[in-house]
């Protein structure tokens, strides 16, 4: 690439505090502030409700219920069934029953604490432990299977099972969700958006409104942070913004309170996970039984999917020779989970790296040993889906990260530190990762894309993808500008709007830059492949001797400017606007049969992590990480190195100190940074080395670079994994595998330490 | 009475306002200065951090404080010297530091950036804190994309920056502060007294009033609670609250000292109780928060109680009636009860420093290192002679309503010999002294198993076994 490292576009808007977030627009004067009106009940039937309060409040102007809405009360991405204002009944404590306008944001906030919602109760599922006793589901247990696991257990040469749980996940996106919906003419709204789905908001806008999506323009510049909160979550807020809009005639905007928008949108699913395991005397699986249960929710939202993945992504790195995979999507009376980072991946993965690590606790070696006997490889190259894994650098990946991070010698360290301290005990790890990259609902892989081209040299852009901090737009503007040779800040990007570019899928999946930088690089050739014909017919060469180059562009014997190329096209009545559009090719999926090719191709990655836990209190530090991830031919190394530590910290945080706590009436108690703690700076490791895997894509994507948005999220498995070696070294002559949950809270650390001990 | 105070050099004149309306918001929809982000509303993010200064006592120079918008009354501003991230210029003109974290990928998303340069700015102007490495001093504040190295990265590349306070000066000494303060918005009244006497005064007419140091809990009362407070009296003019007094008998630090404030003179006492300050929020909330105000409102975990009461502090009440001294642990009486009578305020708190004899130990068990609330705080000081164990005083927070001292554990050390055996039985006799409840931020059982456990890590740690994570690093080879 021209500019390798060229910053983020909006670097200095960030840091100067003019990057325009959805609340930083001026407010249209008359413009009203919305809240919800929220159910108190996990589950129970709406017998009546008074709303007489909320009406009288000060500041008040309107108040709408379910009866009020013109359209679809339906603001879900699939199946049809999250209500954007409940009706008869309530699944979850926080659902929006009513919705308030009002002068200001207090007002509103103030007056829909007025309602009174009368409510007889029903019988309400919390727990994956109470919906799984209730058989409670979303869709029937998928099972995604190879040979007879059974059989193949029974013959194992060694045989055990185990169980353990993890936590879910709130996003903790630092601007709240938001939405500012602007009345136009003949019944058009224009929305500003938070959202990472701007065409999904648009379509469920019109269907609420009972309008067509032609009728709608939903357009979000930049999100402060989503991380898949923004996927489906930031429609309600919209939804309800459009509504007050079109039924007030006013300027509407829905600023959500952080505690309000913490109980009301959905966070990543938790999951219990129970597995047998045969295997031979070196640690090699033969047959593996996995349960992955997950706690999906009031609603589908996106766990189907979600729930897919996690089973995708059960096999890791690891070859299972006879596997049954079972996957129960749970139906429970708490807020709907839904899409964060990795989708389900880090649930399945971890899973399988526990299961590698419980296998390592009976045989008593480092588990790492393990794991190298189970990669893939030839002759092992299969998934538990069918799909043939053809680009596996696994193995290369762990062999170098295992000598730059010195690991064997820092493991015999360890053993020499924990020999000799009574009270901390040190553990390291090294996990390796594989990700599925590609929208496992095969159509969502498109992108669309346009670029304009002025007469002035100046280039503008605009794609389906959202910028959430990831670097999608200053990516894209690079492989634009690199088709023309011109510097990057020739390129001005523009905000996603649905009016631009249409029918988009949402920024989800690791997706953004292979799919719209491959349709923006597709618009861009078309007008490149204009130019070039102009200036061979102008300047009387072949097109093969027309060049772009940072010098200018190139024809024949003659260099002119790129800006002075289209001045000449614009007289010369050259078009200078092209839409460019990408489908991935090659992948297709049984959905039914849990077989196919879902994947375009896999992400990898390896981190060894160092901890320390005091055995005293539970506390931890993870002390040390060492990284090498393979991000493919990297198109911009300073994002890319920035979402692998971003991701990593994040994906530490769920793994040790965010943890969601519901009360036994199915209340949120974690819903403020006061109780939910995502990692602070001091939480980062002091040594933390990150290098990148110099090896390209096998698969042409755009310029061989690969996805990098959500595999290193599960590179934190490894501090995990490192926590439970050192809970291990409590009773180092157990064979067994520290009983230890996730999140690795105190509390849960000096649990599984005792458990760990024994009696 | 109008509200002043000064904004990039020139003074900005505020009417009518509402006492419990938020900088924040002021800012944001008032002022057209948006680059100041709410994050939570709470004082927990610090995506709303902005500069207060005020004159020093002499009046020739301002100590500058990053201090959350978010929970900052606008009383609060009068008579102060405000930076938000638009003061330092634009985008096409970034500073040293700007321009550091603009080039190393220091932003993703971006939301949070304006508050992250706002902590570092001051660090590198000699802000209040700015000696503290440079993690702390962004741990009040929190980046969801970053995992934080390029902003430590630049933090570390840019320690000072220049900063002309002239204009600044100068616009300060024209506002000084009045004799007193004080209005009225809508059915809202707020009082900012001088002097001690006015505010005894004041809450001797209006018992009722809600005293307002710091607002870092007020603050949520009214973000969070959506509370109506119908009087506050802010305490923030009363110059002489603010003082600290170092003896060799200890310190007394005024109603008015911030954590910020106090925490070289309470390290000095002890490490442990720095290293315990310096874990009480973010520095934006111990450079709003005061000590006094956090014994004030009577948090059953509240971070500094344990720790003062088992150091043996005493807490000073005030009110046109005169003056009572009563012991810290006293003061609590129940969850949510307070020994504060009517028209009292809590005058000043003095904490007296450990002897030679003394062994002093205290540890804060929660999720999170930084800026988070305990599940167990424990604070232990024993009295040593020849091996025995002479006094003890440990109390703990969080294991019961309020923040209390251990009785039977303790009797279960004096007079013993500082062993095992003496920790066994004073840890067994812990379980008598409370019953703890389970709750947001751990279980009963862990708190139980914890708190004795606090036991057992003293005595290690005089036994010289290495004991906490903290101090511990990676060993390459």
């Amino acid at each position: 690439m021209a500019e390798p490292s060229h910053p983020h576009d909006s670097a200095h808007l960030h840091v100067s505090g003019t990057a325009r977030y959805g609340d930083d627009l001026p407010e249209p004067a008359d413009m009203l502030h919305l809240a919800f009106g929220q159910g108190t009940q996990a589950h129970a039937r709406i017998v009546g409700v008074d709303l007489a309060a909320v009406r009288a409040a000060p500041g008040v102007i309107a108040v709408f219920t379910a009866a009020d809405i013109p359209g679809a009360n339906d603001v879900s991405p699939v199946a049809g069934d999250d209500r954007l204002l409940a009706e008869d009944v309530v699944t979850y404590v926080g659902q929006p029953v009513f919705l308030v306008a009002a002068t200001s944001q207090i007002a509103a906030r103030r007056a829909a604490r007025l309602g009174r919602i009368a409510y007889e109760p029903l019988p309400a599922c919390l727990t994956v432990a109470e919906a799984q006793a209730a058989q409670s589901l979303l869709e029937p247990t998928q099972r995604m299977a190879r040979g007879d696991a059974d059989a193949a257990l029974a013959d194992a040469p060694q045989r055990l099972s185990g169980r353990f749980a993890m936590g879910g996940q709130d996003h903790f996106y630092l601007e709240g969700q938001i939405a500012l919906a602007l009345p136009g003419e003949d019944g058009q709204v224009h929305v500003i958006s938070s959202t990472q789905h701007p065409s999904e908001v648009q379509h469920l806008i019109a269907h609420m409104l009972d309008r067509t999506s032609a009728d709608i323009t939903v357009e979000v510049r930049r999100m402060g942070g989503a991380f898949g909160g923004k996927e489906t979550q930031a429609a309600s807020f919209a939804a309800a913004a459009a509504l007050v809009a079109t039924r007030t005639g006013r300027a509407a905007k829905f600023r959500c309170d952080r505690d309000d928008d913490m109980v009301m949108t959905g966070k990543r699913h938790d999951f219990s996970v129970a597995y047998d395991v045969g295997f031979d005397d070196r640690g090699r699986v033969q047959a593996l039984r996995l349960v992955l249960s997950a706690r999906c929710g009031a609603t589908f939202d996106l766990s189907a999917g979600i729930n897919d993945r996690a089973m995708f992504h059960a096999d890791n790195c690891y070859y299972l020779p006879a596997v049954e995979i079972l996957s129960e999507r749970l139906k429970t009376h708490t807020v709907s989970n839904t899409a964060f980072r990795g989708f389900g991946g880090p649930q399945g993965m971890l899973a399988i790296e526990r299961v590698m690590d419980h296998i390592a606790g009976a045989l008593g070696g480092d588990p790492l040993d393990v794991r190298i006997a189970n990669l893939y490889g030839p002759g092992r190259d299969v998934t538990p889906y069918g799909m043939t894994v053809t680009d596996n650098i696994a193995p290369q990946i762990i062999d170098r990260l295992r000598h730059t991070s010195r690991y064997d010698a820092r493991r015999a360290a360890i053993a020499v530190f924990n020999a000799r301290n009574p009270v901390l005990k040190k553990g390291i790890a090294l996990t390796p990762v594989k990700f599925g990259i590609s929208f496992t609902t095969t159509h969502l892989n498109q992108a669309g894309a346009l670029v304009h081209v002025y007469a002035d040299g100046s280039i503008q852009i605009n794609h389906g993808g959202t910028e959430m901090g990831q670097g999608l737009y200053i990516k894209v503007a690079q492989v634009v500008a690199q088709v023309f040779a011109v510097p990057v800040g020739q390129v001005r990007i523009t905000a996603t709007r649905t009016d631009k570019v249409p029918n988009t899928s949402a920024t989800a999946a690791s997706s953004g830059t292979d799919l719209n930088g491959m349709a923006a690089h597709h618009a861009a050739m078309a007008i490149r492949e204009r130019l070039t014909a102009f200036a061979a017919r102008t300047f009387g060469c072949a097109d093969r001797d027309v060049h772009f180059t940072r010098d200018g562009v190139q024809a024949g014997a003659v260099v002119l400017s790129f800006a002075d190329l289209c001045r000449k096209a614009y007289l010369g009545r050259i078009q200078l606007s092209a839409t460019g559009f990408y489908a991935t090719p090659d992948i297709e999926y049984d959905r039914a049969a849990h077989k196919g090719r879902p994947f375009y191709y896999f992400a990898y990655g390896a981190a060894v992590s160092e901890v320390v836990i005091d055995t005293l209190t539970g506390e931890h530090r993870v002390l040390a990480v060492d990284i090498l991830h393979d991000v493919g031919r990297s198109l911009n190394p300073q994002i890319d190195r920035g979402q692998i530590e971003g991701a990593f910290v994040q994906g530490q945080g769920w793994l040790t100190t965010e943890e969601l706590v519901f009360d036994d009436k199915g209340r949120l108690l974690t819903h403020s940074p006061a109780t939910y703690k995502i990692p602070t700076a001091s939480d980062r490791p002091v040594h933390f080395h990150i290098a990148l895997w110099d090896g390209d894509n096998t698969q042409p994507t755009i310029h061989r670079s690969k996805a990098v948005g959500e595999p290193p999220f599960m590179l934190a498995n490894a501090v995990f994994m490192a926590l439970i070696q050192a809970v291990a070294a409590t009773a180092p002559d157990k064979r067994n595998i520290a009983p230890l949950d996730a999140p690795a809270t105190p509390e849960h650390i000096l649990r599984a330490i005792a458990g760990h001990r024994g009696p | 009475m109008t509200v002043r105070f000064v904004l990039d050099g020139a003074v900005v004149e505020l009417d009518q306002v509402d006492p419990t309306g938020t900088l924040l918001n002021h800012l944001r929809y008032r002022m057209g200065r948006t680059g100041t982000k709410e994050g939570c509303a709470e004082g927990d993010c610090g995506a709303c951090t902005v500069l207060l200064g005020e004159l020093d006592a002499g009046g020739t120079a301002i100590t500058w404080r990053a201090v959350n918008a978010c929970i900052l009354f606008l009383p609060m501003l009068d008579g102060k010297a405000l930076m938000t991230v638009e003061s330092l210029g634009s985008s096409d003109a970034l500073n040293p530091l700007q321009a550091c974290m603009a080039g190393n990928g220091a932003s993703q998303c971006g939301f949070c950036t304006p508050g992250f340069v706002m902590s570092l700015y001051g660090r590198a102007i000699g802000a209040r804190g700015s000696d503290l490495p440079a993690a702390d001093a962004i741990a009040g504040n929190l980046c969801r994309c970053t995992g934080y190295g390029p902003i430590l990265a630049a933090a570390q590349a840019v320690t000072t920056l220049p900063h002309d306070d002239t204009a600044t000066i100068a616009a300060l000494q024209a506002i000084a502060l009045m004799p007193a303060q004080g209005g009225a918005c809508g059915t809202r009244r707020w009082f900012a007294p001088r002097t001690r006497e006015q505010l005894a005064e004041i809450l001797d007419a209006h018992p009722d009033a809600q005293i307002v140091a710091g607002a870092t809990d007020v603050g949520l009362w009214v973000t969070k609670g959506l509370r109506e407070i119908a009087t506050l009296v802010f305490l923030g003019g009363i110059a002489d609250l603010a003082t600290i007094a170092e003896t060799t008998d200890g310190v007394t630090l005024g109603a008015m000292v911030r954590y910020a404030d106090a925490h070289p003179a309470l390290a000095r006492l002890h490490p442990d109780l720095g290293e315990l300050v310096r874990r009480i929020g973010g520095l934006q909330v111990r450079n709003s928060g005061t000590i006094c105000g956090n014994i004030a409102n009577g948090s059953p975990i509240g971070d500094g109680p344990p720790a003062l009461i088992a150091l043996g502090a005493t807490l000073t009440l005030r009110s046109t009636g005169g003056r009572r001294t009563i012991a810290l642990e006293d003061y609590f009486l129940d969850y949510g009860r307070q020994d504060r009578r009517a028209g009292e305020f809590v005058e000043s708190v003095h904490v007296q420093a450990p002897g030679p004899d003394d062994l002093v130990h205290m540890s804060k068990l929660s999720r999170r290192f930084d800026s988070d609330i305990s599940a167990v705080c424990g604070a232990f000081r024993l009295t040593l002679r020849d091996g025995v164990i002479a006094d003890a005083r440990i109390a703990f927070g969080g294991m019961a309503a309020t923040p209390r001292r251990a009785a039977a554990c303790e009797a279960a050390m004096i007079g013993q010999r500082f062993a095992e055996a003496t920790i066994a039985q004073a840890a067994a006799a812990l379980h008598s002294d409370f019953t703890p409840l389970d709750d947001v931020r751990g279980s009963a059982q862990y708190r139980r198993t914890a708190a004795a456990n606090l036991l057992w890590r003293l005595y290690h740690q005089a036994q010289g076994t290495l004991v906490s994570v903290q101090h511990v690093e990676a060993d390459f080879g």
